[in-house]
This record gives C-alpha cells, sequence and structure tokens, in this order.
C-alpha cells in the first residue's frame, strides 16, 4: 500500500482519516448521493484535484510561481471539445483531441521554460501572466475554431451520455447511465495521474526540485542544471494540467473561456495550493474537496445570510452571493498568513505533537 | 556627511553622462520602419502622437511600479488596484464638477481634471499606505508570499471597488475643450493626447530631477543599489520604503486617471488589464529604471499603434487567420529579452 503511494503516505491519523474519507466519499458518490449537482461537484473535485496538484508541482515542489496554468488548462479542454467536434463525438475524437493538446502544451511550456526560466524569477511570474492573457485574445480570435467566448458544445461518444443504460436492471437503486461510467472513467483517471505526480515528487527528480525550491544557487554548484530541471517542471505540470482541462470537457460536454481559460480559475487554483498545503500533493485533494464544496453550497448560505441582512446597507452588501470572490480573496491573505503550511500541515503538525 | 573627508565635486555631473545610447536607437528604427510600411507622412505622424501619448499614461503608472520593485524589493502584483481606485474616484470627482467639464472652456475643465487628479492620487496614496501597513510589511523578503498576498490583495481591492461602484463599465467622458482634434497640416491629432504627452514629459522630468537632483532622491537610487549599506548609514530606509510606496500608488492613481479619460471609460476589471502591460514595460525597460520604463513604455505605444493600424494577420489553419496586434507586446518583449536578458537598463544588482 505504502509503495503504491511511492513511499510518501500521508502521515498523521487526522490527515488518513480525512483523505480516506475524501476518496470513500469520491468513489460511491454515484450510489450515496444520486442527483445532478452532487455528482457534478464531486466530478468537479476530482480534476480539480488533479489541476491543483499540477501546480504544486511547480509552486510547492519547485518554487516557481506561474500564472499561465489556467492555459494549459484550457488547452486541454479545448483539445477534446475541437477533437470531438470535428470527429463528431467519436472516440478519435477525444483521441486526437487530448493528443494535439498535450502536444501543443508541451511545446509552450518548453518554450515559455526555456525563454523565462532564464531570466530573472519574477520576470517568469510576470511574463507567464501576459503569455496567458494574450492567450485569452487568441482563443477567442480564433472563433471559427474555439467557438469564441460562446465555446464549444459537443457530443461525446454513445457509452458516456445520459441516455445510455448499460444494465436494465438498478444496481442498488441506481440505473448505471452514461453519466455515472463518465463519473468513473474521471475518478479512474484522476487517481492513476495523482498517483503517478506521486510518483514524479518521489523520485530523484522530485527530490532535485525540492532542492532547487530550498536553494536554488546550492543546487546548482552541486551540479544540477537548474534550467534544465526548472523546465522540465514547467512541462510536466502543463502536460497534467492539459490532461485535467481534458477530463473537465469529457465531464461537460461543452468548453468555454469562462470555464477553462478565465483567470477566476487561476485564482482558485492558487488559493486551493495555499489552504490545503503548498509542497505536498495531499494539500491538493483536501484543499480540492473543501473548497470546491464550499464554493457550490456556500453561495447559497450567502444568499441567505444577504436576506438575513436585508436592513443594514453596507453588510447586505458585504454578504451579497456577487461578493463571494471578496470573502475568499481575504481568506485566501489569512491563510498565507497564518496557515503558510496549509491543512495539511496543521494537520501533520498535530499528530507529531501527540 | 562630513565635508572634510571628501573633496566637494567641481560641478554636479550632467544628466546626460553615462546615458546608454544603443537602446535609444531603438526608437527611430521602430518609428523608420513604421514609416516605411504606413507610406503615408500624415497618418504616421497621427499614429505616432497616439502612440506616444498611449506609452505616456503607461509610463506614469509603471514608473511608480518599477522604484518599490528597484527599491523595497517587493514583487507587487497588487498595483493595478490603484489604477482603477484612482480612475473611479476621478469619475466620481468630475461627475460632480459637470459644470466645469461640460463648459467649452479650457481652463475651467482643467481645472475639474486638476481636481479629480489630485482626488484620485490622494485617495491612491492613501490606498498603498494602508496596502503596504496591512498587506506587504509582514513578508519584506519573502517573494513567494508577496507575489500571493498582492494577487490576493488585488482580487479584494477589485471586490471593495465592484461594492462602492457596481461591477459594470462606466463612461468616463473627456471635458468638451479637450474632445476633438487639431490639424497639424494633414495629420488629425486628439486633443487629450496633446494633454497626455504632457502629463507624461512633465512626470518624467519631475522623476528624473527628483532622483537625481534632491536629498531624498539620493537615497531612494542608493537604496535601489545597495539597501544595506544605506541603512548602515543611518538612514530609516523603512521610512522610504513607505514614502516610496505611497508615491508609487499615487503615481498608479494619476495614470488610472489618465487612462480612463483616454479609453473614455472605466471598469473594475481594468487594474487587472493594465498591469499586464506594465509588467511588460518594466521587463523591458529593466527593473527600477525609471527611463527604461520611460523608453519602454514608449516603444509598447508605439508599437501597440502601429501594428493595430498595419493589423497583419497570418493564417494559421485553412479557415483561421489570427491578427497580430493584441501579441505585439509579447513580440517586443521577447525581442528585448532576447538581446538584453536584464532589460534595457538595468540599474538594480
Amino acid at each position: 500500500m505504502i509503495a503504491f503511494l511511492s513511499n510518501d503516505p500521508p502521515r498523521g491519523r487526522p490527515l488518513t482519516i480525512l483523505l480516506l474519507l475524501i476518496v470513500l466519499v469520491l468513489a460511491f458518490t454515484p450510489f450515496a448521493f444520486p442527483g445532478a449537482k452532487t455528482l457534478g461537484v464531486a466530478a468537479k473535485i476530482m480534476y480539480f484535484i488533479v489541476l491543483v496538484a499540477s501546480y504544486d508541482l511547480l509552486l510547492g515542489y519547485t518554487g516557481i510561481v506561474s500564472f499561465a496554468h489556467t492555459m494549459f488548462f484550457g488547452i486541454g479542454a479545448y483539445g477534446v471539445a475541437i477533437g470531438c467536434v470535428h470527429y463528431e463525438g467519436s472516440w478519435a475524437g477525444i483521441g486526437w483531441g487530448v493528443l494535439g493538446a498535450m502536444a501543443l502544451s508541451a511545446v509552450l511550456s518548453l518554450l515559455i521554460g526555456l525563454f523565462s526560466l532564464r531570466v530573472r524569477a519574477i520576470f517568469f511570474s510576470m511574463i507567464t501572466l501576459a503569455v496567458a492573457f494574450s492567450f485569452q485574445t487568441l482563443a477567442s480570435q480564433m472563433s471559427t475554431l474555439t467557438g469564441g467566448d460562446d465555446g464549444l458544445n459537443f457530443s461525446v461518444p454513445e457509452v458516456l451520455t445520459p441516455g445510455y443504460q448499460l444494465f436494465d436492471a438498478q444496481i442498488f437503486g441506481v440505473s448505471i447511465t452514461g453519466r455515472v461510467l463518465t463519473y468513473y472513467l474521471v475518478l479512474f483517471c484522476a487517481l492513476l495521474m495523482f498517483l503517478k505526480m506521486l510518483r514524479i515528487v518521489n523520485s530523484p527528480f522530485g527530490r532535485v526540485l525540492q532542492a532547487i525550491r530550498e536553494n536554488m544557487f546550492r543546487a546548482e554548484a552541486i551540479g544540477y542544471n537548474t534550467v534544465v530541471y526548472r523546465t522540465l517542471a514547467n512541462v510536466f505540470a502543463a502536460l497534467f494540467a492539459t490532461l485535467a482541462g481534458a477530463l473537465m470537457a469529457l465531464w461537460q460536454h461543452n468548453t468555454g473561456p469562462e470555464t477553462s481559460l478565465s483567470f477566476q480559475i487561476m485564482v482558485d487554483i492558487l488559493l486551493i495550493v495555499v489552504i490545503g498545503g503548498m509542497g505536498t500533493l495531499y494539500g491538493a485533494v483536501c484543499g480540492a474537496a473543501i473548497f470546491i464544496l464550499a464554493q457550490s453550497y456556500l453561495e447559497d448560505l450567502m444568499a441567505h445570510a444577504a436576506d438575513a441582512a436585508q436592513g443594514i446597507p453596507l453588510l447586505a452588501q458585504l454578504f451579497s452571493p456577487d461578493r463571494w470572490l471578496l470573502w475568499l480573496g481575504v481568506l485566501f491573505i489569512l491563510s498565507v498568513y497564518f496557515l503558510p503550511t496549509g491543512i495539511v500541515g496543521k494537520l501533520r503538525a498535530r499528530a507529531e505533537r501527540e | 556627511m562630513n565635508t572634510a573627508t571628501m573633496t566637494a565635486p567641481a560641478k554636479p555631473p550632467g544628466l546626460l553622462r553615462g546615458i546608454d545610447w544603443m537602446p535609444l536607437a531603438l526608437l527611430p528604427l521602430i518609428c523608420g520602419i513604421a514609416y516605411y510600411f504606413i507610406g503615408s507622412g500624415s497618418t504616421w505622424f497621427t499614429l505616432s502622437i497616439a502612440g506616444l501619448a498611449m506609452g505616456m499614461i503607461i509610463f506614469i503608472i509603471a514608473s511608480g511600479l518599477t522604484l518599490i520593485f528597484g527599491l523595497m524589493d517587493v514583487f507587487n502584483f497588487g498595483h493595478g488596484i490603484f489604477i482603477a481606485l484612482g480612475a473611479f474616484v476621478a469619475m466620481s470627482v468630475l461627475g460632480q464638477l459637470t459644470s466645469w467639464t461640460e463648459a467649452d472652456n479650457l481652463a475651467l475643465n482643467l481645472a475639474a481634471l486638476g481636481i479629480a487628479a489630485v482626488a484620485a492620487m490622494l485617495a491612491a496614496a492613501v490606498a498603498g499606505l494602508v496596502f503596504e501597513r496591512l498587506l506587504i510589511r509582514r513578508v519584506y523578503g519573502q517573494h513567494l508570499k508577496q507575489i500571493l498576498i498582492t494577487m490576493g490583495g488585488m482580487v479584494v481591492g477589485e471586490e471593495l471597488i465592484k461594492m462602492f461602484w457596481g461591477p459594470q463599465q462606466m463612461p468616463m467622458p473627456l471635458p468638451a475643450a479637450l474632445s476633438g482634434t487639431v490639424e497639424f497640416g494633414e495629420a488629425a491629432v486628439e486633443k487629450y493626447r496633446l494633454l497626455a504627452l504632457a502629463v507624461g514629459v512633465a512626470v518624467f522630468l519631475v522623476l528624473i530631477l527628483l532622483l537625481n537632483r534632491t536629498k531624498i532622491g539620493l537615497l531612494v537610487r542608493a537604496g535601489v543599489q545597495d539597501r544595506e549599506m544605506v541603512e548602515s548609514l543611518g538612514y530609516r530606509i523603512k521610512r522610504l520604503f513607505i514614502g516610496v510606496f505611497m508615491a508609487g500608488s499615487a503615481l498608479a492613481g494619476l495614470g488610472g486617471v489618465m487612462w480612463g479619460l483616454y479609453q473614455q471609460g472605466v471598469t473594475p476589471q481594468m487594474g487587472a488589464q493594465v498591469n499586464v502591460i506594465i509588467f511588460m514595460v518594466i521587463i523591458i525597460g529593466g527593473l527600477g529604471s525609471t527611463s527604461g520604463s520611460f523608453l519602454g513604455a514608449i516603444l509598447m505605444g508605439l508599437m501597440a499603434n502601429y501594428v493595430g493600424f498595419l493589423a497583419p494577420t497570418i493564417p494559421l489553419l485553412p479557415d483561421v487567420s489570427i491578427g497580430l496586434a493584441p501579441f505585439s507586446n509579447i513580440f517586443l518583449m521577447v525581442g528585448i529579452l532576447l538581446w538584453r536578458p536584464q532589460g534595457l537598463f538595468s540599474s538594480s544588482k
């Protein structure tokens, strides 16, 4: 079991229990909590785990701040979408879409890495920000290919459509539709990718990345070519983000700039990484589960709070559901200050004290 | 300092001494190439003035940020918030002064703009003080946290602006006497662009004189080069930090007013959009260099206008072709970094 996790177990009982709980709930959501919304939330948690974990390869493990991560996420999503549109929703479309997207992401991330990791670290963050904004413009310009601001709706293989029934009978009171099959496809892929990333960060390669994070000068002095390692980390992170985007497209059957490329998603990723805990992939799991749950259900809660505070002018404004991002921002700042190791760090520290 | 220990310099070194001329040659180069492709003198002149005006506005915003980078070594990703705040405050002030702005009287118009600009700069400076005390003070020397914290501050600030002014775009019309164009021979130039040009040059000159001719400027420049040395000579560098941060924020506020009038509208997201541009300017110019950001901003403004007019497109796929105009900035940045990886004028360590 430990070898399965690349000899990097969660450590500490509270964290292990939390992770087991998340995995169990995700594994049995279609049976335990059937319903379109819960299924959607659970699927979103899964592809966000992959997305955030891939970002943690950069931010947490290598100490690089990139703002272009949503670009690769978007490339994956658009790759599947464009593939499916061209091949009219066949498996070939998905396959070519994913392959094409990964090739594009690899080339782009390699270029960005080779070009901007040579210059000062701060330049990398700024350049990725500029590139991400330009890519958004590019995507909306090529509207014949990408559907512009409306995005693309596409059909998927019949097995994955909601109308498809695997068995005539129900299993545990739930009929196994194409939706449930898609859910388990996403679950399986996400699990596989997560374990692969765990393998990467615990490999000698991953150790070098962490050495670079701790002290780049020293890592270079020991004899590692840091530009090569940092560029490779950038490429790996981009590829996994692309796959996460492909999973999202498979689940949603549509792709638009708002759901895949917008800066909003970049803020979400940053938040989840920080809240969950930087520098540990388990942080992505805890962070994504808690954040997506909160995002999906807290907005309703805030609407109630705004109703309650109706008479008071400023308070009602503060609790308006539109101000959701305000609270996220405050939460983000507070967690950078007071929870620098995130949920995972806190839980591990508690386990060590006992 | 004791005059006995040093020989008094005969005269202060000239402002023009020690200038690196190579990057400056880019300016006539780009103008010349653009002239060749555009072919019409009057169009070229109009575009050049437009580019210069846009560059000046960008410079006003970027100059503060480049000093903050250079002196404080702070990676401030929240600079955009002061741009948006300045623009919104000025819009509100101008909204109160409609009798002055709608009168076709240049003096009254300029007075209204002046009041709005001062209000915007004050608001941005105060916001900068709060930002520095609340967020940045705790993360000096920690770059990763600085990026995250200032990014968070940007998100919160943008939401607060939405809370007070609403999320929608708002019009910010030009005062009556400043809208319209003036003719130079065959070329028509918008009046506001001339004003932007004048303000930009004025800000540049004031900054250069301040940095090169005053004690404070000397300290700031010394701090950019070696912070510890300034500290060990007995100056409270933290106070200098706050001052520079507030001044930088105020400049961003002023730039926000200019930008809002240039676009004739303000949105809460404008800060984030302009942020991207000024980052590229700072990278091009070299961190911490005022002259660098001046040149970088002009180059960027010119490029944006020339390329926007020429509108080259490249076919990507049989039925998909993309316009290159939105990417002129990126090409400029990549080209310059390949030539000088530290930016045009690198003044910091």
